[in-house]
């Protein structure tokens, strides 16, 4: 079982997270103007890396709030966990 | 190849078994293949053994980057069905329990498929409404299939609580007779000494790293023994499928998780079919050697470390505890993952690409298993013809985009 940080709440068992998936993805700000591929790409198709893997999780049994895990897929270790603020965005200002 | 029979094998008991040949060669790859397919499990080797011997092609090789069935090949459960609700999915996988039926006699292999049953139980009404609808969909299919009740259930599996009192009751549940298990080495080793025969070269210990092109189109691919060259490249790499694409600068919507299963000590002959229910999240049944064979969800992120989290192992067991209330004191053996490809529709992708000469066959989740010979069959047909068999035309990569997917997860019967 992982050891997930909550940015709120702290170390908690991985059962009291729901996971949400690749973070980082951007709702396209007009999907009117995209092409049908490139809105299949968008809703669809995933990097679902080997190795480092921005994700998302959720502490639905603690606080319900969403943040950002970044997490090594084949070692499932966890470098760290951050809130979605954009100023703890990692490679972001 | 020499053939197994009763009579080689009285043959090499007079010799001590000390004659047997070697059920498939380890050559060196040549330089070039017309075709190359990635992926020595099940799925490969079918997909090599139909190209070689419905469409005539001669010059293939399966690369594998460790052995033969090392995969999900050799971590499944081992079941073989077909009752899926939509026309497309239970067709393919019709397809694939029909050469299942034969699959012993044309690969003179031994897959020990054993047609025990499958039962999937209902504990609610709404459960009951959705099998009945199934085993309809089945029957138009030309699927076999029935609707059984809680007793029909308790008088053919002894153990199993049928009591009104239990948490989740068991209403009913749909039964395919044709259904069952097959021996999941056996079906590796099977295929790949029968296309091995037909002059298939099974290259093992050897690791794609990159996929190469030129002008849009496939023509090879670097491994850790050297490059080859090739027209066509099958790429079948189940939970690594995104990696491979990645070498090819495509993107699949495909996400690989961690499948766990596991088997008990072995117990003398105590169920007979094999049980799988939704509701409660766990499937089962005995294996040969006796070992309750036992399988769980995937696990919920992402991950290729081929294991997963014990909670996910946990509520497997209580769900079988809850059904077989007999098997509390039974002990656990081992436990193991695999890497599942999941699709959001949970269903294949077997498929030309954007790239010429490159296909993909992937996405099968938690499933792949039972369509092992039927997926071989379809992607064989898809490399030989350069377009999809009518079978596996709606698994194309396209219905990502013009919407048409297939939506198998009330059937798949592994949560997603």
């Amino acid at each position: 079982m992982l050891l997930i940080k909550c940015p709120w709440c702290g170390d908690r068992a991985e059962t009291e997270f729901s996971y949400g998936g690749e973070g980082g993805i951007q709702r396209p700000r007009d999907p009117d103007a995209l092409s049908d591929a490139e809105w299949a790409d968008y809703l669809f198709n995933r990097s679902n890396p080997r190795g480092a893997h921005k994700e998302l999780w959720n502490h639905s049994q603690g606080c319900r709030r969403w943040f950002g895990v970044d997490r090594d897929t084949v070692s499932y270790a966890i470098e760290r966990s951050y809130t979605l603020s954009a100023a703890e965005q990692p490679g972001e200002s | 190849m020499k053939k197994y029979s009763a009579f080689s094998l009285l043959r090499n008991a007079l010799s001590y078994n000390r004659n047997w040949s070697e059920a498939w060669r380890s050559p060196d790859p040549q330089r070039k293949y017309d075709v190359l397919i990635v992926g020595g499990g099940g799925h490969g080797l079918a997909t090599a053994y139909y190209l070689a011997k419905e469409h005539g092609v001669r010059n293939i090789a399966v690369l594998e980057k460790g052995w033969i069935g090392g995969g999900n090949t050799g971590r499944n459960t081992t079941i073989v069905r077909s009752n899926y609700l939509w026309t497309e999915a239970s067709l393919l996988y019709e397809k694939s329990l029909k050469l299942w039926e034969g699959l012993s006699q044309d690969l003179n292999y031994n897959v020990m498929f054993s047609q025990r049953g499958v039962y999937n139980l209902g504990h609610t009404l709404q459960d009951m409404r959705d099998i009945e609808r199934r085993v309809n969909a089945n029957r138009l299919n030309g699927i076999d299939a029935e609707v059984v009740s809680a007793e029909q259930i308790g008088k053919a599996i002894p153990y199993i609580n049928t009591s009104p009192d239990a948490r989740y009751p068991i209403l009913g549940a749909s039964l395919q007779r044709r259904a069952g298990v097959a021996r999941h080495d056996a079906v590796a080793w099977g295929f790949a000494r029968a296309a091995d025969a037909l002059g298939v070269d099974i290259i093992e210990q050897c690791e794609v790293t990159g996929i190469n092109r030129d002008d849009g189109k496939v023509t090879g691919v670097e491994t850790s023994r050297g490059t080859i060259a090739a027209n066509k490249v099958g790429v079948v790499v189940a939970g690594n499928a995104s990696v491979l694409a990645a070498m090819a600068g495509l993107r699949l919507p495909i996400e690989s998780h961690p499948l766990q299963a596991l088997v008990s000590e072995p117990l003398k002959p105590v169920l007979d079919t094999v049980v799988m229910s939704n509701a409660v999240h766990g499937y089962i049944s005995q294996s040969d050697k006796g070992e309750l064979v036992i399988g769980a969800g995937i696990d919920a992120y992402n991950g290729y470390g081929q294991r997963g989290s014990f909670h996910t192992i946990e509520h497997t067991m209580q769900a079988i505890i809850e059904l077989f209330p007999v098997f509390s004191r039974v002990r656990m053996l081992r436990m193991w993952g695999g890497i599942v490809d999941v699709c959001p529709d949970a269903c294949p992708i077997i498929s030309r690409t954007p790239i010429g000469g490159l296909y993909f066959n992937c996405g099968w989740g938690t499933g792949g298993f039972k369509a092992t010979p039927g997926s071989g069959w379809a992607f064989a047909h898809t490399i030989a013809q350069d377009r999809p068999h009518e079978l596996n035309a709606p698994f194309d990569l396209e219905r990502f985009t013009s919407g048409a997917l297939i939506d198998e997860h009330g059937a798949a019967a592994v949560a997603h």
